[in-house]
């Protein structure tokens, strides 16, 4: 089954490991800040999916199970 | 060489050996929390050392305490190594081991099960690796009959060197947090895109 | 003059504060409370949201009535942080017994403990109208505090409502969990913005069917609108949603030859001013088009005011306004309203407006609460509206005669 990350982007504090280990997924903007290219991760990547949640220094990113849930923030 | 001996000489390497990956762990932990990277060394391989020479030094010093406690020259007995201070013979030295056993299982623990307990918790609880590198150095010190010899004095030598280096460059960095563009630009990853499958 | 008078009927705003004798006398007392009609009523009359995201009301009170078991909370939304939009504190002002109505509507809906008004520290005529109809209208079911609003633009923003309200930190959080699902105090809380409440007080009277009698296009309903900018006689005005940005202007009237009208606030978009006037301020209507109705705002930028530097200003406001909590807005918006200033003020260099183009698109969805993606609209819109004076600035060059004192 699919699951989605999400990141915490309050937590999240630019150290991007998460982009060195899961760079299908996500890269860096020009102060190395995540950017998700998608969320929904394929079952391939599952497992380093679960690395790059762990090895985040701040614990800013998360693997929901199943498809994106939640709306994204009111505009 | 004798049994007796060999069996000494396997604590004390395994010791040794214990000390050097502490200091490689602790000078890792501050390299990962300078966030230094460059595009041959990216940060997950700093922290990916520094979590599999931890569990590394747990195998090893699980030897030197073991054989420590059956040594039948040592006739330490388990009490020595789980109750610090217990067993006369230099007491405070040993004992100064079995501080530093607990110290290394509680990070190692509480590492593994950071997901578990939290950012907060885990994080109050990983400042206590600066207590361990010290504590298991004087032990080793304290306890090593071989301690005039050269190559065990310039192994504490160097990896204090190490540590008083890598604690300075710590202590100079202050807050590593992002205060301007620059900074943030600074600290980011060297990271090298690649096409997706 | 209005084109629809429901929520500003009545006595004129210059008389101040409309009375408890004089609102009852206009409108008859509420009906007895029931909830289950009340929400029903609300979500068949179609209300959206008035604070900026139109969400629709009658949605989220069930969400919230779902949840509460008699613990919920309402706060009355009466923060309005953003600069151009004068709507809520005037409701606040001169119709505060239809606001305080509203409150115990949803209250009774949602079968709420306690009401919390939070209202913008800088609006003393809000706040002293909304005290003195709590006076005058005793002890009801169920407690009305006020709680003053810090200034800030962020502050009026769900969850930071929520968290300064709790912890004194005016900052948004991490969602979810969302304000309707755990907010004040970790209960279920509707927060909803003082003009939907109003309306829902007029819906709990006469009906979805009256509500729904009124809207010319998507939406059903009527809204209130800010008018500020080239214009004669600005201020707040009611009109029928599916009305034209062209008829609201011709309201108030133009004081100067338009260039571009800023519709939503700054957080909306810049349209071009011939395609401005036949706009439909329908929220559905604007969505589709990649605009935003906002919170109602409608500037109007003079044709020989420098557009590049109404943005710059616009963006740099928006980047002071940051929490600053996430890297991409703090950075990213910082970066764009910089280079933007840059580009306004003569110092462009080759490769601006990509960059602007390329941060633009970097910062919907990376923040906790919509801040960047409010910026990014604005900026993106003003990228494609004036698209060639961002051309002229980046070689230093400047299409219009004067550059603005403000937007407003």
């Amino acid at each position: 089954m699919a699951s989605t990350v999400r990141i915490d982007r309050i937590r999240c504090q630019g150290h991007g490991l998460c982009a060195e280990l899961l760079p299908e997924l996500i890269e860096l903007d020009d102060w190395g800040y995540p950017i998700l290219r998608r969320e929904d991760v394929p079952e391939a990547l599952e497992a380093h999916a679960r690395r790059a949640v762990a090895v985040c220094p701040v614990l800013a990113l998360r693997l929901e199970r199943g498809p994106r849930r939640t709306p994204p923030p009111a505009a | 060489m004798t049994v007796d001996s060999l069996l000494w000489y396997t604590i004390r390497g395994a010791g040794a050996v214990s000390l050097v990956l502490l200091t490689a762990i602790l000078c890792l932990g501050i390299v990962s929390a300078l966030r230094w990277s460059s595009p041959a060394w990216p940060r997950f391989l700093t922290v990916g050392l520094h979590r599999n020479l931890a569990l590394l030094a747990l195998v090893v010093l699980a030897l030197h305490i073991v054989l420590a406690v059956v040594d039948p020259y040592t006739a330490l007995g388990w009490r020595a190594a789980v109750i610090p201070f217990a067993v006369g013979y230099r007491r405070l030295w040993l004992g100064l081991g079995s501080v530093a056993l607990y110290l290394i299982v509680t990070l190692v623990v509480t590492s593994l099960l950071r997901q578990v307990i939290g950012l907060r918790l885990w994080r109050f609880v990983h400042w206590a690796a600066y207590a361990c590198w010290p504590v298991a150095m004087i032990h080793g010190m304290g306890t090593g009959s071989d301690f005039g010899l050269t190559w065990m004095v310039a192994l504490d030598v160097v990896s204090a060197a190490a540590v008083v280096a890598a604690v300075g460059l710590r202590l100079r960095a202050g807050s590593v947090s992002i205060s301007s563009p620059e900074s943030a630009a600074a600290l980011r990853p060297a990271v090298r895109a690649e096409r997706p499958q | 003059m209005n084109t629809a008078l429901r929520l500003l009927d009545g006595p004129d705003g210059e008389a101040g504060a409309e009375s408890l004798t004089s609102h009852q006398l206009r409108l008859g007392t509420l009906p007895p409370p029931e909830p289950a009609w009340l929400i029903d009523a609300v979500e068949r009359s179609g209300l959206l949201g008035r604070g900026g995201a139109a969400f629709p009301a009658g949605r989220k009170w069930r969400s919230v009535a779902e949840r509460s078991a008699g613990r919920a909370v309402v706060v009355v939304n009466g923060a309005e942080g953003e600069p151009l939009s004068g709507k809520d504190r005037t409701l606040m002002a001169i119709r505060p017994h239809l606001v305080l109505d509203g409150a115990e509507v949803a209250a009774a809906a949602v079968r709420a403990r306690e009401v919390l008004l939070y209202v913008g520290t800088e609006y003393p005529a809000a706040r002293s109208a909304l005290m003195r109809a709590t006076a005058e209208r005793g002890a009801g079911r169920v407690p009305m505090t006020l709680v003053e609003a810090p200034t800030g633009y962020v502050s009026g923003e769900e969850s930071a409502a929520v968290q300064y309200i709790d912890r004194g930190l005016a900052l948004p959080t991490t969602t979810p969990p969302r304000p309707f699902e755990r907010g004040v105090g970790g209960r279920p809380t509707l927060i909803q913005n003082v003009e939907t409440l109003a309306a829902s007080a007029l819906i709990a009277r006469f009906g979805p069917g009256w509500y729904r009698g009124a809207g010319r296009d998507l939406s059903p309903g009527t809204a209130l609108v800010s008018l500020s900018g080239a214009v004669a006689r600005p201020g707040v005005i009611e009109v029928e949603l599916g009305s034209t940005v062209g008829e609201a202007v011709s309201t108030a009237g133009l004081s100067e030859a338009p260039g571009a009208v800023l519709v939503g606030g700054y957080a909306g978009a810049w349209v071009p001013a011939d395609a401005a006037w036949d706009l439909s301020l329908d929220p559905v209507r604007l969505r589709r088009e990649g605009l935003a109705m906002g919170c109602g705002v409608i500037s109007v930028l003079p044709a020989s005011t420098c557009p590049v530097q109404a943005t710059a200003e616009i963006l740099s406001f928006m980047a002071g306004a940051s929490a600053g909590q996430c890297g991409p807005c703090r950075f990213g918006l910082g970066a764009a309203a910089e280079t933007a200033s840059r580009l306004a003020r003569g110092a462009g260099v080759a490769g601006d407006v990509d960059r602007l183009r390329r941060w633009c698109g970097q910062l919907p969805g990376r923040g906790a609460c919509g801040h960047p993606d409010g910026a990014a609209r604005l900026l993106g819109s003003a990228l494609s509206a004036f698209a060639e004076e961002f051309r002229l600035h980046e070689e230093r060059r400047c299409g219009s005669t004067r550059r603005s004192e403000r937007v407003a």
